[in-house]
C-alpha cells in the first residue's frame, strides 16, 4: 500500500472538477472522501469549493458546529471631509464607487474589496469597514470526515475572498478532497491550483468531451496532474475515452449508468453510502493517483 | 437643458432604448435648440456597474435629466444622489422623447422602478 | 419598445437538461436570436450547428502587468495587494482581480493594467435563426463583461431584424456571470431536477432573480425519478414567486438526441418528453407576451 505510514494515508489535495456542470462531481468528491474516512479514520477532509452552489453536504449526513462569516473591507465616505475631487471614482475598476456631480456615492455589492479608493483619497475621507461577503461552516460529515464548506451571499459578485477563506481551511497533514466549482474558468481554477492532483469527472456524451477538454486544457496550464472519472458510462459513445487515450489520461474509474444510482442521489445519498460495494474501487481510485503524483 | 436619451441608435429617429444603463447609444440632447450628440455607451460592457458608469457619463457631460423607460436600481440612485432627474419614456423615438420632455407630459420617477429591490444602496 | 422580450434559461446547478431544453425552444420558436452565455463551458453549439459570420476578439479584464527596467523590487505591491496575486518576482494572473492599486502604490511607476484577452465572440447563423456566442479563453476571467457582449450582439441582431425574442442560455451558479445574463430581461427560467441539490441550487438562483426584480418560472426536469420531490421542488418555487410552467419525463431518447447532436424535438418529435417541451414552449410563449 503506497501510503507514508501504518494508518495514514499520502496527505495529498485532491481537487475535484468537471468543465460541464452536473457531471457528478460531487457524487464522486464525497464517495471518495468518505470511503477514505473508513479506511483512515480523521485523517481525511471535504472541502466544498463551489461557494456559490454549495451542495456537498446535500449528499450525506452532516452535523455542522461552526459558522465564521467572511467579510471584504467596502467604503464609507465622510461627506463632510470629502472634497469631490473624483480620485476615488477614477481609481475604482469595478464601479463600486462614484462622483455623480458633487455627491460621492458607493455600491458595496459590486465592491471587490480592494482598498484603491481608501488609498487615493488625499484628505482620508474613506474608511474602510467590514461587509459580509459570506461564510464558512464546518462540521463532521458521514461520520467521519472533517467537512468545510464556503457558501456566498446571494447577489454578491465578487466571491473569490470566500474561495480563499475555504481554501485556509486546508490542513497539511490530511487528505484533502477539494470539491471545485463547474466551468473552467477563474473560480475552478482558484480551487484546484495548488492542489497536487485533479480528478475531471465526465459523461460519455459529445457535452462531457466538450467541456472535458476544457478542463483538461486549464490543468494543463496550471500544472495539476489529472485524470478522468467516467460517469454515467454507457449512455453515450466512447468518444470520451478515446480522447483520454490518446491524450494519455488515466481514466481512473467509471461508474455505469444506472436508475438506481440516480434514484439514491436524489433522496441525498452519495454513491458510497446507498451502495458499499464502490468503496473498494474508490479505494484504488485514490491508489492510482498516489501512485501517479509519485512518479 | 442638457438631456440623455437611451437610444437603440444614433439618430433622433432611432427608438428610445427601454433600459438606462445597458442601452445601445446616449443621446445628449439640448432640448432648447434639439442639437445633440450620439455616444456609443461604452458602460453596457462594464456588466454589473453599467448602470453606475452611465450616470457618471451623462452627469459629467453636464446633464440635468435622463429618459428610459427603466432605471435599474444602481442607475437610479446615482442619478437621484446626484439630483438627475429620471423620466419615464417607451414606444416611441428620440425625438418623441424630447418633444415630450418639453411639452412636461412625461412620468417624473423617485426611484429605482426596474427592480423590487430597492432602500439604501451602500 | 424595442419590441423583442428576453427569456435567459438557468439552472443554478449544472446538469439539469438546461441546455437540451434550450436547444428544443431553438427549434420550436419563430422570430428569435440565440444568445450562448454559458461562456465558460459553452455546449449549445453542439446542438444548432452555427456557422460562424464573423469573429471578434474579446479583450476584457484587466490585469496588472509589469515593466521589469523600472521595477526595483522594493515589494510595495505585494505588501499591498489584498488578493496575494503579486510579489516582486511575478503576478498570478488568476488571482490578479485588476483593481489596480498596486500600479497605485508602485513609486516607480512600473506596473499598469491592461485588457486580457479573454476570448472571441460569434455572431453566427444556425438553422433555426441567428445566434451569438463566445468561446472563453481556458484560464480567463469569467467575469459578466463577456456575457454582457454576447447579449449585447444578440440584441443588436434583434433590433437589425424586427425579432420577438432573445432566448438566453444562461451560465450555472449565481455569480457575476448569471446576474450579467438575467439584468433587464423579461423572465428567468429555472431548469431544474427533482433532487435536494436541485431544490436548494433553485432556491439560490430564485432568489438572486428576485434580488434583481426579475420574473421566475420554472420548469422540473427527470421529474419523475421522484415525484415527492417534483412537488417539493414546485412549492418551493412557488413561496420564491416563481411559477411552475410543467415536468418533463426522464427519457433516455434526450441523451440519444444528445449524440445525434439534434433538439430532441426534431429527433424524436413523437416522444413523451417531446410533447411536453412542445406544451412548455406553447405557455412560456404566451407568458413573454404578457410581461
Amino acid at each position: 500500500m503506497p501510503s507514508v505510514a501504518a494508518n495514514s494515508p499520502a496527505p495529498l489535495t485532491i481537487s475535484v472538477a468537471a468543465g460541464k456542470g452536473g457531471t457528478g462531481k460531487t457524487l464522486v468528491s464525497t464517495s471518495l472522501a468518505i470511503e477514505l474516512a473508513y479506511e483512515y479514520p480523521d485523517k481525511v477532509a471535504l472541502l466544498d469549493g463551489d461557494v456559490e452552489e454549495p451542495n456537498a453536504d446535500l449528499l450525506m449526513p452532516t452535523v455542522f458546529e461552526d459558522s465564521q462569516p467572511v467579510h471584504i473591507l467596502v467604503p464609507e465616505v465622510d461627506a463632510e471631509a470629502c472634497i469631490h475631487c473624483g480620485k476615488c471614482a477614477e481609481a475604482c475598476q469595478a464601479s463600486a464607487i462614484a462622483k455623480i456631480r458633487d455627491v460621492v456615492v458607493t455600491f458595496h455589492e459590486l465592491c471587490t474589496g480592494c482598498g484603491a479608493c481608501a488609498y487615493v483619497c488625499p484628505v482620508d475621507a474613506i474608511a474602510e469597514v467590514p461587509r459580509k461577503v459570506g461564510r464558512i461552516d464546518r462540521g463532521i460529515a458521514a461520520g467521519s470526515v472533517e467537512f468545510t464548506q464556503g457558501r456566498s451571499e446571494i447577489a454578491q459578485q465578487h466571491t473569490g475572498s470566500v474561495t480563499s477563506a475555504l481554501k485556509a481551511h486546508i490542513k497539511s497533514g490530511k487528505v484533502s478532497i477539494v470539491d471545485a466549482p463547474p466551468g473552467t474558468s477563474c473560480p475552478m481554477q482558484e480551487t484546484i491550483e495548488d492542489s497536487d492532483y485533479c480528478i475531471l469527472v465526465t459523461e460519455p456524451t459529445p457535452f462531457g468531451l466538450n467541456d472535458l477538454k476544457a478542463a483538461v486544457e486549464t490543468c494543463r496550464t496550471l500544472s495539476v496532474p489529472h485524470g478522468v472519472v467516467i460517469n454515467r458510462d454507457g449512455i453515450g459513445d466512447r468518444a470520451v475515452e478515446d480522447y483520454c487515450k490518446t491524450e494519455g489520461i488515466s481514466v481512473l474509474l467509471k461508474i455505469p449508468h444506472e436508475r438506481r444510482i440516480a434514484e439514491a442521489y436524489s433522496r441525498g445519498e452519495t454513491l458510497v453510502l446507498a451502495f458499499p460495494e464502490w468503496r473498494g474501487p474508490l479505494g484504488q481510485v485514490f491508489d492510482a493517483i498516489v501512485e501517479e503524483v509519485a512518479q | 437643458m442638457k438631456m440623455a436619451i437611451a437610444s437603440t441608435g444614433e439618430s433622433l429617429d432611432s427608438q428610445v432604448d427601454p433600459r438606462f444603463g445597458r442601452c445601445h447609444w446616449l443621446i445628449l440632447a439640448d432640448t432648447d435648440d434639439m442639437s445633440f450628440e450620439a455616444l456609443k455607451n461604452r458602460a453596457a460592457a462594464a456588466g454589473h456597474g453599467a448602470g453606475v458608469e452611465a450616470a457618471q457619463m451623462v452627469a459629467n457631460m453636464g446633464c440635468r435629466g435622463v429618459v428610459a423607460s427603466t432605471f435599474g436600481p444602481n442607475a437610479a440612485h446615482a442619478l437621484a444622489q446626484g439630483g438627475l432627474a429620471m423620466y419615464r419614456f417607451s414606444g416611441g423615438t428620440v425625438r418623441e422623447a424630447i418633444e415630450a420632455v418639453k411639452a412636461g407630459t412625461l412620468e417624473q420617477l423617485n426611484g429605482a422602478n426596474a427592480a423590487a429591490h430597492s432602500g439604501d444602496r451602500e | 419598445m424595442t419590441g423583442y422580450k428576453q427569456m435567459t434559461v438557468v439552472s443554478g446547478k449544472g446538469g439539469t437538461g438546461k441546455t437540451s431544453v434550450l436547444a428544443s425552444f431553438a427549434a420550436l420558436a419563430d422570430g428569435k436570436v440565440i444568445a450562448d452565455t454559458d461562456v465558460d463551458a459553452a455546449n449549445l453549439h453542439i446542438m444548432l450547428h452555427p456557422t460562424v459570420l464573423t469573429t471578434e476578439e474579446f479583450w476584457g479584464a484587466k490585469i496588472a502587468v509589469r515593466d521589469p527596467e523600472k521595477c526595483k523590487q522594493c515589494g510595495e505591491c505585494e505588501r499591498a495587494c489584498r488578493f496575494d496575486a503579486i510579489t516582486v518576482d511575478d503576478i498570478n494572473e488568476y488571482a490578479c482581480e485588476g483593481c489596480g492599486l498596486c500600479t497605485l502604490v508602485c513609486p516607480e511607476k512600473a506596473l499598469v493594467l491592461e485588457p486580457a484577452l479573454t476570448g472571441d465572440l460569434y455572431v453566427s447563423e444556425t438553422k433555426y435563426g441567428p445566434m451569438a456566442h463566445a468561446r472563453l479563453v481556458p484560464g480567463a476571467e469569467s467575469s459578466g463583461r463577456l456575457v454582457t457582449m454576447v447579449r449585447q450582439a444578440a440584441e443588436t441582431i434583434a433590433i437589425r431584424d424586427g425579432l420577438d425574442t432573445v432566448i438566453i442560455d444562461g451560465p450555472p451558479g449565481i455569480g457575476c456571470t448569471v446576474t450579467a445574463a438575467i439584468a433587464d430581461i423579461d423572465l428567468a427560467l429555472v431548469v431544474t431536477e427533482p433532487t435536494p441539490s436541485g431544490i436548494h441550487d433553485m432556491a439560490r438562483v430564485l432568489k438572486t432573480a428576485d434580488y434583481f426584480g426579475v420574473s421566475c418560472a420554472v420548469i422540473v426536469n427527470k421529474a419523475d425519478i421522484n415525484e415527492a420531490l417534483s412537488d417539493e421542488t414546485e412549492r418551493v418555487a412557488a413561496e420564491h414567486g416563481a411559477r411552475a410552467i410543467g415536468r418533463l419525463p426522464y427519457d433516455s431518447v434526450v441523451t440519444e438526441a444528445v449524440s445525434a447532436m439534434t433538439p430532441v424535438v426534431e429527433f424524436a418529435p413523437d416522444s413523451g418528453v417531446s410533447k411536453a417541451i412542445t406544451r412548455c414552449w406553447s405557455d412560456l410563449e404566451q407568458m413573454l407576451k404578457s410581461l
